[in-house]
């Protein structure tokens, strides 16, 4: 799949047609992405909280997994981009799959749809929506099972970047269920990508991927030494909906291993700052006095994950609609 | 671009940018106008701003507008990917503001520009002036206060350099996918 990665998603100018991953994606058009954002932040303090940028355009939220902070911030993002928004939540069947997928997308088309954004518990359902949807409609993937959720990642860099300035020199630290996670995936790439200079995971070993070495980071199974020092701590959110088996003796003994308290992140950089792509499940992966606490910045994540979904939606509509011109003559 | 050539050098646009402060100036006392509110276009109208801003001793601070997300070739020319965020220091609600850009062209910019303004709020008035007040208008979009009235070849283009010194130079545009921070 990563082969055609770049090639799916750039146009011969390196413009971006769809944004399905990190992978492929370079320094210039993660930072172009960042930038763009950086310009949209503004527009949610304003009086008229929109700019008429995709003004007459429809994007279909195609949500085959359940979403509230997601699909909410995307759906807000579109209509702050003048967008008109469509909200479908399919249950996904798993049997008809491909099929019912195909379907689905054409009647969509069928009603002038320029863009998807779509999340799917199976890995590769955007890249598959991405490769079958009529010339000049876009794709954004908003989470596709275990594979990638690149937008996540793009706002935490974009929160990152607001807090920390540059990428090098920077030492992050991934703490938790690193195996189910798409956002970790995506981010791991996004911070090598960008040059921070060391990336740790810090997770158990049944939590963690066999590759996951293989990714360019450093793997640490024991909180105290995976986080200290570090300029930021991303935690994850332990994915029981997508857990089978006994990977884990239980939340408390979860907590006491790998749960972050106040104690233990004094152990990180003296202004490190706290992530969670959310929802956060207290007294699991972390204390209500980190979550709420004063280097927690989990709040300010929600906030700029509309400006970067806002950058993304419209660099790719922008390019969408560069496409169809070329094709008119 | 090429056959860039020299229109007005730095001594030259000085003494225009003088010239429109003192107009400025006394447009804003005609209308009883005290604390007007400037705004430049970003980039060129930014740094005339800064100079009239100088000049006509206004305190508060400057506004800057940047119109990549009001443009109306969006759907032709994508997005801009140099965009930075527009800033107004204060709500522009009720207010006496001073529109402020390098040149007047097609009027398109201008015309974004109206409309970024007004999401803000709703001003009291606007006034515009600009350095260069160039042939081939598209839009009923006239400066109040100008520095200079060109007569141009519609395939001449002429461009601010700057922030200091400020100087006006004539190109002839050579390829159509050349994007200039400007829409006109």
């Amino acid at each position: 799949m990563s082969l055609s990665n770049k090639s799916l998603q750039l146009d011969e100018e390196q413009r971006l047609l769809h944004f399905l991953t990190i992978d492929g994606l370079d320094r210039t058009i993660l930072t172009e992405i960042l930038d763009t954002a950086e310009g949209f932040t503004g527009v949610s303090e304003r009086t008229i909280k929109k700019v008429p940028l995709c003004r007459g355009k429809v994007v279909a939220n195609l949500f085959f997994e359940t979403s509230t902070r997601t699909r909410t911030t995307f759906e807000l993002a579109a209509k702050r981009l003048s967008a008109d928004v469509l909200n479908l939540n399919i249950s996904a069947s798993a049997t008809s799959k491909g099929e019912t997928l195909l379907d689905t997308l054409r009647n969509l088309e069928a009603m002038h749809v320029d863009m998807f954004i779509v999340r799917h518990a199976s890995s590769g359902t955007a890249h598959f929506i991405a490769q079958h949807a009529d010339r000049g409609v876009g794709v954004i993937n908003a989470g596709d099972g275990r594979h990638a959720h690149p937008t996540q990642a793009m706002l935490d860099m974009f929160t990152i970047r607001r807090h920390k300035g540059e990428f090098t020199g920077l030492r992050v630290a991934i703490v938790g269920d690193v195996l189910h996670s798409r956002v970790a995936r995506s981010q791991i790439l996004a911070l090598n990508t960008l040059g921070a200079s060391e990336v740790r995971v810090v997770s158990p070993r049944t939590l963690l991927p066999s590759d996951a070495r293989s990714l360019g980071v450093h793997v640490y199974h024991n909180l105290e030494e995976g986080i200290r020092d570090v300029d930021v701590i991303i935690m994850l959110r332990l994915q029981k909906e997508r857990m089978q088996g006994a990977l884990l003796p239980s939340e408390h003994e979860y907590f006491s291993l790998y749960g972050l308290t106040e104690r233990r992140l004094a152990l990180a950089d003296g202004d490190a700052i706290v992530m969670h792509p959310g929802p956060i499940n207290r007294g699991v992966e972390m204390d209500s006095q980190v979550a709420d606490g004063s280097k927690s910045v989990i709040l300010q994540q929600v906030s700029y994950g509309i400006a970067i979904r806002m950058a993304v939606i419209s660099m790719v509509i922008g390019t969408q609609n560069l496409r169809m011109q070329e094709v008119a003559g | 671009m090429n056959n860039r050539r020299a229109f007005k050098d730095a001594d030259e646009v000085e003494s225009l940018v003088d010239v429109m402060a003192d107009k400025i100036g006394a447009l804003l006392g005609s209308r009883g106008v005290s604390d007007p509110l400037l705004i430049g276009i970003r980039t060129g109208g930014v740094w005339l701003a800064e100079q009239l801003h100088r000049r006509l001793g206004v305190e508060e601070p400057l506004g800057t507008l940047d119109i990549s997300f009001y443009r109306d070739d969006f759907t032709r020319i994508g997005m801009n990917p140099e965009v930075h965020p527009s800033d107004l220091p204060t709500p522009v609600d009720d207010r006496h503001i001073v529109l402020i850009d390098d040149v007047v062209h097609t009027g398109r910019t201008i015309r974004a520009a109206l409309n970024e303004i007004f999401d803000y709020g709703r001003p009291a008035s606007i006034m515009l002036a600009t350095l260069v007040d160039r042939s081939g208008r598209e839009l009923p979009i006239q400066p109040d206060v100008a520095g200079l009235h060109p007569q141009l070849e519609q395939d001449q283009h002429i461009t601010l350099i700057g922030p200091e010194p400020l100087e006006l130079v004539i190109g002839t545009k050579t390829n159509r996918s050349s994007r200039s921070d400007e829409q006109g």
